[in-house]
């Protein structure tokens, strides 16, 4: 189960090595070309040397994570955040730390021995710590060095109505999305690119983008979904269930409105439901692939995803095959000459 | 035995303080190989009694390790399929936001504790905790889907299994107090071994969480010479006085205070120099915050001691604490036992 496989894989960003692992191997059976860059983006492609307009898609491999920063005295590992993390959501949270992802806890003073209007404010980043039972600094040095990375533990479950619980859905459902859209026979060169380090800046996608050259190019994500209770209707970004996303603008990009209409109309044309992402926020690789070279017609098209950032981000499993479908679909009217290249 | 088993298999269970059949069920389970005399009163304390070797005027010693959990309750299913909750017993709030959970409804189903996302949320109120008022439990369903399955006063328990660290340190949920049953069968494993004429009563006890309640109606209908509660304390970490923790790993914590009886201290700390089982004291100036606080004032008094497992993070979902303290605190308990005798009873009430 790819899905499985790829959100318990570690990868915080500028360690992204078991993500490629587990990608190259779900794509080792296909005769596609696979090569790593200067960065660690991970290139598959098919048809380089055909004629036809160069096609990339990007989706990241890396994640949000922690990384340690300083062992204590007493064998306690401090961090800090690779990526935005709420801290809020660290508190009592089982974690994985280093290579040999040795389990480590996160944990807080007890309740009772807090005064009360401790508990009114979250505690801060700097005052949590990682607990991996050593006892003490030499100890705990014996497995743990600074510069070690650490991720949130959790396993990949379905639940609910067709739901899917992991960590990292953004963007490992996107990195799935590519592999299955990667899996299918195109004409044109088409560019599935795994790139490294967005969540620290979208580092990556700008240099495959580079060395590629593309003249369209599709950044494939999980986005934020907020509609849960009590959030009023046009601050829910997307809906989980209601198809693929397709993103108008957010703070890195504005995507070409041909390529939004070409990708509605497939959707259509498929009988797959799809939505705009109502807002404007966040960033992702269309970001730097847009403004490549000369420039480049970027999409962003996304899975929704709830609780981005958090241990337990959450999918629609029916959003992720559609949005596969649609990816499909829309290179083929792409490379069909459905979308004017300049 | 494999403690440690034992343990997973206990704390992975389910026992809200009130409702703690199903955990009851799992430790009724693990008294059977010391005893047939198993029972359960009124409001659901397991007692096992293991007879001693005396003919007449036996002493009787209980044990008490509490085996209900903190947990969440039901109070609403929105119109989006979202539950609502209050708690039962004492949750830090903060340690609440995505955590994964299990919802005993029809089924038990998978939930997410989730809250409105942070970006969404005005500045000002991202430097408060999420009120457990403004939490939300997601399921993964629609709301009539959802009301199919989860009922208002349905119980939510915390989903995390045992995760084993370095030097044998254990983390999970409900360590809080099912260390404390797991220290009593690694005691009556040890009593195997040695002769003791005191009948001693392991007792799980129920809805300590909330009041010590389980304690109040079980020591009365045991009425023991001498009554023990084991249960957890907190360990040694960074921002917490020391004064208020004992060191992980040095074995069993000892309270002293008006909540112990001075002899039966005296006699821990004697078993414990002979036996060379490493301990630490706390002291304890008033209420201790275990089920000896209610045991001690059952009928017309009992001699009290409380042994305690130091425990880091306590009523959060990664409570962490050494399996060797509570291998130490089963065996020091079984040599207290060993060493208590009649004459040591009549002595209790001379002061």
């Amino acid at each position: 189960m790819l899905l499985k496989r790829i959100t318990e894989a570690a990868g915080v960003a500028g360690d992204e090595y078991e993500v490629r692992a587990v990608i190259r191997d779900e794509l080792a059976g296909y005769s596609l070309k696979m090569k790593t860059d200067m960065l660690g983006n991970l290139i598959v492609s098919q048809n380089e040397e055909k004629p036809g307009p160069r096609i990339m898609l990007a989706a990241h491999m890396d994640e949000i994570g922690l990384m340690i920063v300083q062992i204590d005295n007493t064998g306690l590992l401090y961090f800090k955040a690779v990526g935005g993390i709420d801290p809020r959501v660290l508190v009592a949270k089982v974690v994985r730390v280093g290579k040999k992802k040795l389990p480590g806890v996160i944990g807080a003073k007890a309740i009772h021995l807090q005064r009360p209007e401790e508990r009114l404010v979250p505690i801060p980043l700097e005052s949590l710590y990682i607990d991996i039972g050593a006892k003490n600094k030499e100890d705990a040095e014996k497995v743990v060095s600074i510069g070690d990375y650490a991720v949130f533990d959790t396993e990949y479950e379905t639940f609910g109505d067709g739901f899917a619980k992991g960590k990292s859905f953004d963007d490992r459902v996107g990195c799935a999305v590519l592999a299955e859209v990667m899996k299918e026979t195109y004409h044109a060169p088409v560019y599935g690119v795994f790139t490294v380090s967005e969540e620290i800046g979208l580092r990556g996608a700008g240099v495959a983008a580079y060395a590629i050259d593309p003249q369209v190019a599709i950044s494939l994500e999980g986005t934020t979904a907020h509609d849960v209770t009590d959030v009023e209707d046009h601050l829910v970004s997307t809906r989980c269930g209601a198809g693929p996303s397709l993103t108008f603008m957010d703070n890195s990009v504005i995507s070409d409105r041909k390529l939004i209409q070409l990708a509605a109309k497939t959707a259509e044309t498929l009988g797959i439901p799809y939505q705009y992402k109502n807002t404007a926020t966040g960033g992702n690789d269309s970001g730097k692939m847009n403004q490549t070279r000369a420039g480049v017609p970027t999409i962003e098209i996304a899975v929704p995803t709830r609780y981005c950032h958090s241990p337990i981000s959450v999918i629609h499993l029916e959003d992720y095959n559609n949005t596969i479908q649609l990816v499909k679909a829309l290179i083929h009217a792409i490379e069909t000459g459905g979308f004017e290249i300049k | 035995m494999n403690g440690k088993e034992q343990l997973k298999s206990m704390i992975e269970s389910t026992g809200v303080s009130g409702f703690e059949a199903p955990v009851a069920k799992l430790i009724q389970e693990l008294f059977k190989p010391y005893t047939e005399d198993i029972r359960k009163d009124a409001l659901g304390n397991v007692i096992a009694k293991i007879s001693g070797s005396a003919q007449t005027n036996s002493p009787n010693i209980m044990l008490a390790g509490h085996m209900d959990e903190i947990g969440l309750m039901v109070t609403k299913i929105d119109d989006k399929g979202f539950i609502h909750v209050t708690q039962i017993g004492g949750f830090d709030q903060r340690t609440l936001p995505a955590q994964e959970v299990w919802v005993h409804g029809k089924k038990t189903l998978l939930g997410l504790v989730v809250a409105k996302p942070p970006h969404l949320t005005p500045m000002d109120e991202r430097k408060k905790t999420i009120p457990l008022s403004g939490l939300l439990i997601d399921i993964g369903y629609p709301a009539e889907k959802a009301r199919e399955f989860v009922q208002v006063g349905d119980l939510i328990t915390i989903k995390r299994s045992m995760q084993e660290l370095q030097n044998d340190w254990l983390a999970g949920k409900a360590m809080d107090d099912r260390a404390g049953v797991l220290v009593m069968l690694e005691c009556l494993e040890e009593l195997k071994k040695l002769k003791h004429t005191a009948n001693v009563f392991a007792v799980a006890t129920v809805q300590e969480e909330v009041g010590m309640r389980g304690a109040i109606t079980s020591t009365y209908g045991i009425m023991p010479d001498i009554g023990i509660a084991i249960d957890v304390c907190h360990g040694r970490m960074p921002a917490v006085p020391e004064y208020n923790t004992s060191p992980m790993g040095g074995g069993p914590s000892i309270a002293m205070g008006p909540n112990v009886h001075p002899k039966v201290l005296a006699l821990l700390k004697k078993v414990a120099k002979e036996t060379r089982i490493p301990i630490s004291l706390s002291a304890a100036p008033g209420a201790t915050g275990t089920d000896a606080w209610a045991m001690q004032i059952s009928q017309s008094g009992v001699a009290t001691g409380v042994v305690s497992i130091p425990l880091r993070y306590m009523h959060t979902a990664v409570e962490t604490l050494s399996y060797s303290d509570i291998q130490q605190s089963g065996k020091l308990l079984a040599y207290f036992i060993a060493a208590v005798d009649c004459a040591f009873v009549e002595e209790l009430s001379c002061y």
